[in-house]
């Protein structure tokens, strides 16, 4: 379905270029959930952008790599290739829907003008209600009439995720979709989620720092660190025995509900600018296995086993 | 009084804001952000308090910090009724409490240093006599909290977001508070960075014996950093315990639903899931009866009309619903 190989995505200015994305490699299968982890500043939403090529440019600038989606490469493709790809190809849900709504049209025809963009054929008001009690908006012939502001965050993001859902997309890229909500709603948008995707057999890209929401929903997950990727792997097994240090230490940093109380496992410093990076290791200096060598030589993702894959020659060592 | 008396007694505190219709309008009705709340806090104690948006959570912290009017009730803070000072008399306590804000980024004046934010609460509260001591007073606060004495000459935009934060944790500090309230002070934070913080928090305490209310909708963060637990629901207590007991064994329903909605790491502990359906119905027009029964998955013909009081279902743990009783084992 969707296949990245070796992304380099570079933000340039006058003076000097920082690279955000570096070598990053993953696939999505079709029906499938990959979790992308990460904290802020580690290049997983500007990955994410990329897929539909939604980052001006300039100042972003590909400078290597490839994005396949549906076999096409995304980095190559003309203006009227993206357009049919935005929207049937993959389609965007973002954390602030009451951003990313527009404040003065009513939501029913925010979602028709999904419909006449990526499916004029489908670009009725009988469509429209159908998508609104697709995502469980109860009284849908009312609501398509509600402007924005008249509903709560929850219901906000439901007709975002009906919006997205409107092009039929093959591939669902949820950036964070639950982080602004109370947790009952997002307990709700998150059954939404792994419903309509079955339903419609889409594969999703969910990216989150919520390492509970990827036990949930997740297939596989890949771990971001500093723009690259630092470990991939099945989402249970991850979950069960993180390799690489950093997800040890953002898993042991996250307090466990019913856990007893004593000090956090927290991890010393914060994540490094992009145009900043240390040398060797980008997680050395953080990181409490580090040896001396660590600050020299640069770690290469190697596959290890059952199909995970780990960027830290030490994973193995106690 | 005995000797052990609260730092904080508050008694069926309420705080009810107009509704107005245009600039000159009549209110059209009241939102009762808090509505009959109470409960002791005691020096060095962290009480958490959960609840979704919405529930009041943010007023009450604000009530408690004298930044709201307050419609009724009583705050009393070391056995003195805070709602009677004004004035001067109440900007010479102001100084007993002190509040910790989310946004890190948005608490601290872009213009103003390091040294200037922190030294402005010693100088308003006369805490340093000259310059040099203040300066002195300054850099102590920011290697408590793990930053350094030359951060004082740096301006906020020129730290992280985790060091603005520890930069608004000295600003409180600067003034020795009994008190501070932190109104969802790890919110904004990456999770590595909100360990620091918490840990930070805790010694501090440990240290000080700083009394926290710790305001956050994060069911993990706030056992984690508090002895006791209160829910809020609609602008009322819903539940208030130790924090062990009310994660293991909540006794309101709206609490178990709130815990089984956090999504879990680990498979083997997962708790049958709750997943509420509808959301908080408006402050301003409030359900009869008991405010959570049109989404309480258990709620009874009574509960629509007659409201539940507080009950302490097992010592030291009370909770506000009809149906909870010491012996059933909840979810």
């Amino acid at each position: 379905m969707l296949e990245i190989r070796n992304l380099e995505l570079e933000f340039r200015s006058d003076h000097q270029a920082v690279r955000a994305v570096d070598g990053v490699s993953f696939s999505i299968a079709t029906g499938e959930t990959l979790g992308l982890v990460g904290e802020s500043g580690s290049g997983k939403s500007v990955t994410a952008l990329s897929i539909g090529r939604l980052l001006r440019t300039p100042p972003a600038f590909y400078s290597g790599g490839e994005i396949l989606l549906q076999g096409r490469d995304v980095l190559k493709a003309s203006d009227l290739e993206l357009r049919q790809l935005r929207g049937r190809g993959v389609s965007y849900v973002f954390q602030e829907p009451g951003a990313s709504l527009n404040p003065v049209f009513r939501v029913g025809a925010q979602i028709k003008e999904s419909l006449r963009l990526h499916r004029p054929e489908a670009a009725t008001e009988a469509e429209v209600v159908r998508l609104l009690q697709l995502v469980g908006i109860p009284a849908p012939r009312t609501r398509a009439k509600s402007y924005p502001h008249e509903m709560s965050g929850g219901m906000q993001q439901r007709v975002m995720i009906a919006m997205a859902l409107a092009a039929e997309p093959k591939l669902l890229v949820a950036d964070e979709p639950t982080t602004a909500l109370d947790v009952t709603i997002q307990a709700q948008i998150l059954a939404l989620l792994r419903e309509v995707q079955q339903r419609l057999g889409m594969s999703m890209l969910l990216i989150t720092h919520n390492l509970g929401i990827v036990g949930q929903m997740a297939d596989r997950v890949a771990v971001m660190y500093a723009g690259q990727i630092v470990e991939l792997a099945p989402a249970r097994e991850l979950l069960r025995r993180p390799l690489h240090p950093y997800t040890r230490a953002l898993m042991n940093a996250a307090p466990k509900l019913g856990t007893e109380g004593g000090r956090l496992a927290n991890i010393p410093g914060s994540v490094p600018r992009p145009g900043a990076m240390p040398s060797g290791c980008r997680f050395h200096p953080r990181c409490a296995m580090a040896r001396p060598e660590c600050s020299v030589q640069h770690p290469e993702l190697v596959s290890v086993e059952n199909g995970r894959q780990v960027r830290c020659p030490y994973w193995n060592s106690p | 009084m005995s000797a052990a008396a609260p730092l904080l007694e508050v008694r069926d505190l309420k705080v009810h804001f107009p509704v107005k219709h245009g600039v000159f309008g009549a209110a059209r009705g009241m939102v009762k952000a808090v509505d009959g709340v109470s409960f002791d806090l005691a020096a060095g104690e962290t009480l958490g308090l959960v609840g979704e948006s919405g529930c009041g959570k943010t007023t009450l912290g604000r009530a408690l910090a004298r930044l709201v009017p307050l419609t009724g009730g009583s705050i009393r803070l070391e056995g003195e009724d805070m709602a009677q000072w004004t004035g001067a008399q109440l900007r010479a306590r102001r100084r007993k409490w002190q509040m910790i804000f989310q946004d890190p980024y948005n608490s601290l004046d872009p213009r103003m240093t390091v040294g200037h934010i922190i030294g402005e609460a010693l100088e308003i509260h006369q805490l340093a006599s000259n310059a040099r001591e203040r300066q002195a007073r300054v850099q102590q606060l920011l290697e408590s909290v793990g930053l350094e004495g030359a951060h004082a000459a740096f301006y906020p935009h020129e730290f992280s977001g985790g060091q603005r934060q520890r930069i608004g944790i000295a600003r409180a500090l600067a003034v020795d508070p009994k008190l501070i309230i932190c109104d969802e002070p790890v919110s904004a934070l990456d999770v590595s960075v909100q360990a620091q913080i918490i840990n930070l928090l805790q010694d501090l305490q440990q240290e000080r014996g700083v009394a926290y209310l710790f305001v956050a909708h994060d069911l993990a963060v706030v056992e984690r950093i508090s002895r006791r637990v209160m829910v809020m629901y609609l602008g009322k207590m819903v539940e208030l315990g130790p924090a062990t007991a009310v994660v293991r064994t909540p006794r309101h329903p709206y609490t178990q639903a709130l815990i089984s909605a956090v999504p879990e790491i680990d498979e083997q502990s997962q708790r049958p899931r709750i997943v509420l359906s509808g959301e908080m119905p408006s402050p301003i027009d409030p359900p009869s009866g008991c405010p959570f029964h049109p989404r309480c998955p258990v709620a009874e013909a009574r509960c629509k009309v007659e409201a539940p009081l507080l009950r302490e279902i097992v010592p030291g743990h009370w909770a506000a619903c009809h149906l909870a009783d010491g012996s059933s084992s909840p979810c």
